[in-house]
């Protein structure tokens, strides 16, 4: 909302037209906000009323919700969790890596990488077509069964492989798509200043296409994140599966909630500071603009 | 200036350059000669799709020529066994969009050739670059970054990180025609200063793409009137801007009043 000009900064008292202006816009704001309160209250009201009337409210409540068992549980789940964010770390960092050399790999125009070339796009196309689940089953239960006797075959290592696997190719993609973003006249200008390609796209071109991607590349480390429950199936000890091990036996599914809220415990701060941080970013989207990239923006 | 003496630093012969295929194909470059000889500056005129800026693209080897010659100091740059890098790390460009590098502050602009190029060390490189942003007016700007800058002091940034390095030759091409009317004088008193008192006490070799006639005249030694790829008259400023020969040149300083 626009702040109401009841007093002028200067100490000039507004005009009566001006005052009426705000009296208006204060009115509207307060009109939506009654709107705002009224249709909430009823969609709550409306989702309490269809949970809380339903045939199994009592015996779901128990089931989901026990506050007893959730406290009991949340040490076991929260150490899974752990893993989690173990894995989440190094992979983050593995993919990352690999990624952006793909993604140089594949811009460059280095004749003797062209087979390297063409493997960056064969790879980059199976893993980003393939689910990521099903990578997870092959890599998780074909790779042990080649006995090669240097491989790690704990559950954790090749869960965080796969993810690693899928995620350096979306993470290809999107570096690609920043180092396109770069407009050629940065590379003529690098260039005709007598560097090389390969300076030129390691100090002018590298450096524009991150920062014009940090924002879905952070995106996409969140996603990681949660993905990183997924190794569960292949039977490593995380937060998913420390909770699916804590049901066993009485059926009460209030672990499953405990880790779900425990995962967005993570990864909402995460988004939000991830937003924030783009947000800040704002400046060099103008600054491109400014700097004469011409009519990219 | 005596055009006549010795080898010409840069000369053009039968320079052919064409965009596209078939019926799309477009001639921008349709034999041109050209020569400039060192300290001298030659100013390219024409209306816009002339050829200006693909002339100046052809001598920075950002553009390969169909057909003709490029000539530095009488060896041919435009043959592709030629070490193009070694050729562009001696001329620079200035462009009409400045293109600074915008994750750089304008010292790093500055200094990255310097560093990069011609492995200057960094204490060495801050210094020469420093004396340069001075040179140009910009000294108190070197730490900003360039969307800081009004573009008048990004095109004044441009041409110091293009006269660092001492280049042979400075390409300009159209390096006022992006800036606000009231920025254009201090960019082109930074020009004329470098015609009369040159860097180093060495006046800078110039090959001009510009709409400026006033610049044209103050500074030119030769004035080339390109129209549709082809040079249709060339000489001193007085001759082709006050009593050009041809009718394609009339008719084109008759527009620009």
């Amino acid at each position: 909302m626009n702040a109401p000009a009841t007093t002028a900064s200067d100490g000039r008292r507004p005009s009566e037209r001006a005052r009426a202006r705000a009296a208006y816009r204060r009115a509207q704001h307060r009109r939506a906000l009654l709107v705002a309160g009224v249709a909430t209250a009823l969609v709550l009201g409306a989702v309490v009323y269809v949970v809380t009337t339903a045939p199994g409210w009592e015996r779901a409540r128990e089931a989901f919700f026990s506050p007893e068992r959730a406290w009991e549980v949340l040490p076991e789940v929260a150490a899974g969790l752990w893993l989690n964010l173990r894995v989440w770390v190094v992979a983050s960092v593995v993919a990352l890596v690999v990624g952006l050399l793909l993604a140089v790999v594949r811009t460059s125009r280095v004749p003797a990488l062209f087979p390297l070339r063409i493997l960056a796009v064969a790879y980059v196309d199976v893993f980003r077509g393939v689910p990521l689940l099903l990578v997870l089953l092959l890599v998780g239960f074909g790779l042990p069964a080649l006995r090669l006797p240097w491989l790690p075959v704990s559950a954790a290592f090749l869960g965080g492989l796969s993810i690693v696997v899928c995620y350096t190719a979306y993470l290809a993609e999107i570096f690609r798509a920043g180092i396109e973003s770069v407009h050629p006249s940065q590379l003529a200008a690098a260039r005709s200043l007598g560097l090389s390609r390969g300076q030129a796209v390691r100090r002018v071109v590298l450096p524009q296409a991150v920062r014009n991607v940090t924002a879905p590349v952070a995106s996409m480390l969140v996603s990681l994140q949660k993905d990183s429950g997924l190794i569960s199936i292949l039977g490593a000890v995380d937060a998913i599966r420390a909770a699916q091990i804590a049901t066993t036996g009485d059926y009460n599914f209030t672990p499953y909630v405990v880790a779900g809220l425990l995962f967005l415990a993570i990864s909402v701060p995460l988004t939000r500071l991830v937003d924030a941080w783009s947000a800040r970013q704002g400046w060099r989207g103008e600054l491109r603009g400014v700097a004469g990239a011409g009519v990219v923006r | 200036m005596n055009a006549l003496q010795g080898a010409p630093l840069l000369a053009l012969r039968d320079v052919r350059k064409s965009f596209g295929t078939g019926v799309d194909r477009k001639v921008v470059l349709d034999g041109v000669d050209l020569d400039v000889a060192e300290g001298a500056c030659v100013v390219v005129v024409g209306s816009s799709g002339s050829g200006k800026s693909t002339l100046l693209r052809v001598v920075d080897l950002l553009e390969e020529v169909d057909d003709g010659q490029v000539l530095l100091d009488g060896e041919d740059v435009a043959d592709p066994w030629v070490d193009a890098d070694a050729v562009r790390a001696r001329l620079a460009m200035v462009f009409q969009q400045y293109n600074l590098f915008p994750h750089l502050r304008v010292l790093d602009n500055v200094t990255l050739a310097p560093r990069v190029v011609h492995k200057v060390p960094r204490a060495e490189a801050e210094a020469a670059a420093l004396e340069m942003l001075e040179r140009v007016g910009l000294a108190d700007k070197a730490r900003a970054y360039p969307d800081q800058l009004s573009g008048g002091q990004q095109q004044r940034a441009a041409i110091a990180r293009a006269l660092v390095n001492g280049p042979e030759l400075l390409l300009l091409d159209e390096v006022t025609s992006a800036l606000d009317p009231e920025l254009v004088g201090e960019v082109l008193d930074l020009l004329l200063s470098l015609r009369s008192e040159g860097v180093a006490g060495r006046p800078t070799t110039m090959l001009v793409a510009t709409h400026e006639m006033g610049f044209a005249r103050e500074v030119a030694d030769e004035v080339v009137f390109l129209h549709a790829g082809r040079v249709h008259e060339r000489g001193t400023p007085d001759q082709v801007l006050r009593d050009p020969r041809q009718e394609r040149t009339r008719e084109f300083l008759r527009r620009l009043r």
